[in-house]
């Protein structure tokens, strides 16, 4: 019962001495499911004050967004339940309101944009239909005033020819340009408070960059408190003034950016910060992980929750941690926040990196030469439109080196990867793998050939046939090619394969959904490896997975790369994960290849202006240095493949273009040596 | 839109084709010839000579694809040749019976649209209540009673409450509109139950659907009365899915018909197919699986465009 | 290499409780589905134990007792030639379960087969599926079935009814196809399908090992759902008089012919086997919705 005790004690400093304007105490929220009652959130305390934004912080099932959903009163019924606490807004307590009093505070007082903005707009109701409704429940204004109302409030959210964007369906409008109208929506009776749950997760980096800006731009000057509930680091130091950090369905640490960024008092703080791959930093050696896994809130653990995969853990471990006050306003539940600082000196530093270095001469393992893809596409009534979704790439991959291909949402790098496989025909180009194409090859070569080339996908649920045990999948390929001789050799290989991607061997009798997302990808890779092959297409392979657990991939991908000289082409979205993977780095848009360059030129000295927006809109983990940079938003969204632009297809985003640019198709050409740029102003 | 409906029917075409094509030829591929059933159904001794002349009165002695051309010349002329079994030209055949089980076929889908969307709503607005697993019961027995039965027990039921039995002759509706009203509501509930059934099955799978989406939980949080939550924002994205099984099931009808007919005494478009079907009556088999193909096509044009019309979807495309 | 070896099999957090054994998880999450396998049961004991348990003889004339009502002695009362109703039912029940089951479990079989093939192989081949598909699928159930008596006659082999078994397979074929093939195209786009694609191994090894168990659950939602449509599909067409052949008890063949005549002399001829089909039905259909609800992980909480 300390943590009890420890919340009803005041609190001396605080950033803001005003009144909290919500104040959630010692909130428990349960579910009830099949398998028993989960404590999503087991005595959770935090506050906002009037006009700031904090930043609530944790991976997957931390119950960051249940503590949210339940200050809405929108936990879905009826499983879930507020089980004990307060949720205090002004002088109410939110949990005692009656469903009537708490709907009427919903929308007026406290908003919510949420985290899809493709399925979060009613389909078959107008955007003008949509903004309007809380005006006139709320605010009783007549279809006149809201009318009026709406265009000043998409006017604002900065979406042009407002008026007739009013009568417009929510599937004539960009995921972007949605997650913009949610934002009015939420705007619409000036609350007092947004909660924004993971608001752009689902949105490129460079649109994401726009709605923050825009939703920092506007609290700010309405004065509203904001509530970023986020997984992502760069984010919170970018945007944060305070920040609440949760694990396992307890908060763990709190204080304000520059505390928590600079001097962590929690190991999970430090660890998560200390997991991602940095744009700041040098890259340097493999990444800090968290070991193991968070508990099952089904069963938690007595005492600290954190204490099994902690390097602090002791025997003090074993009582609940209190939240204790640090300096300043900053609290930590850690028994052992004082040696923290101290066990992080001792540590052995993290082991260099050790750089695959391409062996002049060579001849490349795999040549992209002048590949294309057209797809036709059904644009309604029958109709069929013709999008080009790779266009003339070239590249080379080296043996033994990772090639990175980056570019956002729909610039078909992962098209790429799928013609590369033979998994998708290309409609033109060619693929040289050892030197034979393998668009012409035939059944019985290509069978031979897959033996070598080998994939890793994006998302650890759907990548593993839910029907067959982790031993089946592992044995298949190996029957199937006459790799073992029997049955027992397979196993044993199997076990041998899942102990080289850090499983246990006793996991092969297991079934895919009873493993966790890392493990899964763990027997994604063994799967590609009990092939034996000398390359792997990597898809997105850490996207779809927490920080702590993505850094124990992305180590076990180099330590292959290392110890089997195996040589990956690396498929991703997030431009710090793919530079520190990568030797040689492809950026991608809109179906071409815009830059070409080894990893330290690249990052070091962008040339393209579309590779330097989108190292401008990345934002890294250090609030010290994402306050000096100033905000270069990248303007617009990308145009629709269905009728691109012509000449250079960046020109209409572009800070640099001018009329000449929407003539020319840029050529690829290699402005310093090794480093290509397609762009005539350079 | 003209012109999408123009393009539309010109694809039925093919598909129209493909089904006279079908149906012509595997209706004469397994031996059975009408010829026989016909002359020698009361176990008669008729002489082969008979029966060759009773062929070619009916062009049965010309090669398949000679009697195919034939009939399919005569869809285009719309003339459908003559019933091999009553001689009748088959346009009369339909024509006298196609207003009944239209009718019937109409009633039977107003009363059902009619109870099955509030059933079908208030079971998923109120899932796992007493009044859901009621509904669920009540449409489950919809689908497991068979219409025939059904029609019996209305028969039964009207018989020993009022003495009321099924009339032997058909009143039209421009005669003596209660008299027809009165005739052919029952038959109507009789295959209406099901389709109600069905409709309101849907429905309820659909508003469930639709309670689920992040939408919902959207309007939830603008604070939107619970009323129009599932007025407005509810059930106009799960009526979207229902008006197409509502259409199927029309065009479907005829299936109850075929059997509730029987059960009436009503000379309807099923009563004449299955007997068809029993005096293997060819050329007024294939010419009614092209009109019920017809019909199901037409229904579909008209369901596709009624979603033009109210799915903002399709319409601003 | 201690950050990887570290991630090591955790055991099972949560103890084994007894909801966990599906079949008890099935039983407490569908009342409604264990009410129907009830009736499943009841049918499929009668429909096995006929020989043992039925009082008379399904076809044994008896004029003595015609159109007896309800008694102790004929607890259904008896039909037109005497026949006990109960016992007729219950020998019914054998003939609607065996033409019922058969005809489903072949219709979907094929049907599965046909939309996962197509689903597959996609393009050309899915075009040419899909409008077959869509074709069969413009005619109700029962008006296929009879087009197909009409092409295939009325004739027995062997004592089972081969054509009445056709007649009633050929509609649900399409029905099958069609929800597997949708299943199967969501499957097709999985990801743990590529990377059986990009191992290389053949198109009925894909089909069969890796897709194929994961369509197992609409495949059996189907299967129960068309014997239900089945066993009313054969009595409708044994009511025409175009399915079961007299003397063979049937239950739609009960209600045929002549018990229309005797509708207030004797309508316990009518009650009882239109009854009994529609339980069987009923049952089925509670059956398969159960499955369903119980599968589908969109609806569980």
């Amino acid at each position: 019962m300390l943590n009890t005790l420890d919340i009803a004690r005041p609190v001396a400093a605080r950033p803001s001495a005003q009144a909290p304007l919500l104040s959630v105490e010692n909130l428990r929220v349960e579910f009830d499911t099949s398998r028993g009652r989960v404590r999503a959130v087991d005595g959770v305390s935090w506050n906002v004050y009037p006009g700031e934004t904090m930043a609530i912080v944790g991976e997957s099932g931390c119950g960051k967004s249940v503590s949210a959903l339940a200050v809405m009163g929108l936990l879905a019924k009826p499983a879930g339940r507020v089980a004990g606490g307060r949720i205090m807004f002004g002088d109410r307590d939110l949990t005692k309101l009656s469903t009537s009093q708490l709907r009427e505070l919903r929308g007026r007082d406290i908003a919510m944009v949420f985290q899809e903005p493709m399925t979060s707009l009613n389909p078959v109701l107008s955007i003008g239909m949509q903004l309007a409704e809380p005006l006139r429940i709320h605010l009783g204004m007549n279809a006149q005033e809201a009318r009026e109302r709406s265009i000043e409030l998409l006017g604002l959210v900065g979406i042009a020819d407002a008026a007739r964007r009013l009568d417009q369906y929510p599937h004539q409008f960009s995921g972007g340009m949605r997650q913009r109208v949610m934002i009015a929506i939420a705007l619409t009776c000036n609350p007092k408070l947004i909660i924004a749950d993971e608001p752009t997760t689902a949105l490129d980096v460079t649109i994401q960059a726009q709605v923050l800006e825009l939703m920092k731009e506007l609290s700010q000057k309405l004065g509203i408190a904001l509530v970023i509930i986020t997984h992502n680091l760069g984010i919170v130091a970018r945007y944060a003034d305070r920040l609440t950090v949760m694990y396992a369905g307890r908060v763990v640490e709190e204080g304000t950016a520059e505390q928590l960024f600079a001097r962590p008092r929690h190991p999970y703080t430090l660890g998560l910060l200390r997991s991602v791959p940095r744009l700041d930093r040098p890259r340097a050696g493999l990444l800090d992980t968290i070991d193991g896994l968070p508990p099952n809130l089904l069963a938690p653990p007595t005492g600290c929750r954190f204490a099994e995969r902690c390097f602090l853990r002791a025997a003090a471990c074993e009582a609940d941690p209190p939240l204790f006050d640090l300096a300043e306003g900053q609290r930590s539940a850690c028994h052992r926040h004082a040696k923290l600082e101290q066990a992080l000196a001792a540590r052995p530093a993290a082991p260099p990196l050790p750089e695959a270095a391409p062996s002049d001469g060579e001849a490349p393992l795999l040549s992209v030469r002048a590949l294309r893809k057209d797809f036709h596409v059904p644009v309604g009534q029958g109709r069929h439109g013709l999008v080009r979704a790779v266009d003339d790439v070239s590249f080379d991959v080296p043996r033994g080196t990772t090639l990175g291909v980056v570019g956002e949402s729909g610039c078909g790098k992962t098209t790429v990867g799928r013609m590369i496989l033979r998994l998708t025909p290309q409609t033109s180009g060619e693929v040289l793998f050892e030197g034979t194409d393998i668009a012409s090859a035939s059944a019985e070569a290509m069978r031979k050939l897959r033996l070598r080339m080998q994939v890793v996908f994006q998302d650890p649920f759907s990548s593993l046939n839910p029907r067959m045990s982790i031993g089946d999948t592992l044995n298949e390929p190996q029957l199937v090619y006459r790799k073992a001789r029997n049955r027992r050799e397979a196993d044993e290989r199997s076990a041998e394969l899942l102990r080289r991607v850090g499983l246990v061997p006793e996991m092969a009798s297991r079934y895919p959904h009873q493993l966790s997302g890392g493990q899964r990808q763990r027997v994604g890779i063994a799967r590609a490896l009990a092939m034996q092959p000398s390359f792997i297409v990597c898809d997105e392979p850490v996207s779809a997975l927490d920080v702590s657990v993505q850094a124990q991939i992305m180590n076990l991908l180099t330590d292959l790369q290392n110890s089997l000289g195996m040589t990956f082409l690396f498929i991703a979205h997030d431009l710090a994960v793919v530079r520190h993977i990568s030797q040689r780095i492809v950026v991608m848009y809109l179906g071409r290849v815009v830059e070409a360059a080894d990893c330290d030129d690249l990052y070091r000295e962008p040339l393209h202006p579309y590779t330097q927006a989108l190292l401008d809109a990345a934002p890294v983990p250090d609030p010290t240095i994402e306050r000096q940079r100033a905000a270069r938003v990248l303007k617009g969204e990308p145009p629709s493949p269905l009728n691109p632009p012509s000449g250079c297809t960046y020109h209409t985003r572009c800070p640099r273009a001018t009329a000449e640019c929407a003539g020319i198709v840029p050529p690829l050409r290699e402005v310093r040596p090794g480093h290509f740029a397609a762009c005539i102003k350079l | 839109m003209l012109r999408y409906i123009v393009k539309r029917l010109a694809l039925m075409i093919p598909m129209l084709f493909t089904v006279a094509l079908l149906t012509f030829f595997l209706l004469r591929v397994i031996p059975g010839d009408i010829v026989e059933v016909k002359l020698r159904a009361d176990g008669g001794n008729v002489s082969q000579e008979v029966i060759e002349r009773e062929r070619v009165r009916l062009g049965l002695d010309k090669p398949l694809v000679v009697q195919f051309g034939d009939w399919m010349k005569g869809i285009v002329t719309f003339d459908y040749g003559t019933s091999m079994w009553t001689g009748q030209p088959i346009s009369r055949e339909i024509g006298i019976r196609l207003g009944l089980s239209m009718q019937v076929a109409v009633m039977a889908a107003i009363v059902a649209v009619l109870i099955a969307v509030p059933l079908g709503t208030v079971s998923a607005l109120f899932r796992d209540s007493w009044i859901d697993y009621l509904v669920r019961i009540v449409t489950i027995a919809g689908l497991a009673v068979p219409s025939f039965w059904l029609g019996m027990l209305i028969i039964l039921g009207l018989l020993s409450l009022f003495n009321w039995s099924p009339p032997v002759t058909y009143t039209s509706f421009f005669t003596d509109p209660i008299a027809n009203l009165s005739q052919l509501i029952w038959p109507a509930l009789a295959v209406g139950y099901r389709y109600a059934a069905v409709v309101a099955r849907m429905l309820r799978s659909s508003v469930l659907e639709a309670l689920q989406e992040d939408y919902i939980r959207t309007a939830r949080a603008k604070g939107v009365f619970e009323r129009l939550v599932i007025v407005r924002h509810t059930l106009p994205n799960a009526l979207l899915p229902a008006i197409t099984v509502i259409g199927l099931e029309l065009a479907f009808l005829m299936g109850g018909l075929v059997v509730t007919e029987q059960v009436f005494n009503l000379n309807g478009i099923g009563r004449l197919f299955v007997e068809a079907v029993t005096r293997n009556d060819f050329t007024l088999i294939q010419t009614l699986v092209m009109m019920i193909a017809v019909m199901f096509a037409v229904v579909n044009l008209i369901v596709d465009l009624l979603y033009g019309v109210l799915d903002p979807r399709v319409t601003n495309q | 290499m201690t950050t990887l070896s570290q991630t090591a099999l955790r055991p099972s957090p949560a103890r084994r409780r007894w909801r966990d054994n599906p079949v008890v998880d099935f039983a407490v999450s569908q009342p409604l589905g264990v009410a129907g396998l009830v009736a499943v049961l009841a049918m499929v004991v009668a429909a096995v134990l006929a020989d043992f348990i039925a009082p008379y003889d399904p076809v044994a004339i008896d004029f003595e007792a015609m159109l007896a009502p309800p008694s102790l002695a004929h607890p259904f009362g008896t039909d037109s030639f005497g026949r006990d109703i109960l016992t007729r039912i219950m020998y019914g029940a054998r003939t609607a379960l065996t033409i019922g089951f058969i005809s489903s479990f072949i219709g979907c079989t094929i049907g599965a087969l046909i939309g996962l093939a197509s689903a597959y192989y996609g393009g050309w081949r899915d075009m040419i599926v899909q409008r077959g598909i869509d074709l069969l699928l413009s005619f109700p159930i029962i008006v296929l079935a009879l087009v197909v008596v009409a092409m295939v006659g009325r004739n027995r082999v062997g004592g089972i009814d081969v054509n009445l078994i056709c007649a009633i397979t050929v509609p649900i074929i399409p029905r099958a196809a069609r929800v597997v093939r949708s299943a199967g195209l969501s499957i097709r786009e999985m990801p743990y399908v590529d990377a059986a694609r990009a191992a290389g191994y053949s198109s009925a090894r894909i089909i069969l090992r890796h897709m194929a168990p994961n369509v197992l659950g609409p495949y059996l939602i189907l299967l129960t759902a068309y014997i239900a449509q089945a066993i009313l599909l054969e009595a409708s067409l044994s009511f025409l008089g175009l399915g079961v052949n007299e003397p063979t008890p049937a239950w739609g063949l009960m209600l045929s012919g002549n018990s229309a005549n005797f509708y207030q002399t004797a309508p316990w001829m009518i009650l009882f086997p239109g009854a009994a089909i529609s339980l069987a039905v009923f049952g089925f259909n509670l059956v398969g919705d159960a499955l369903r609800d119980w599968l589908d992980p969109r609806l569980k909480t």
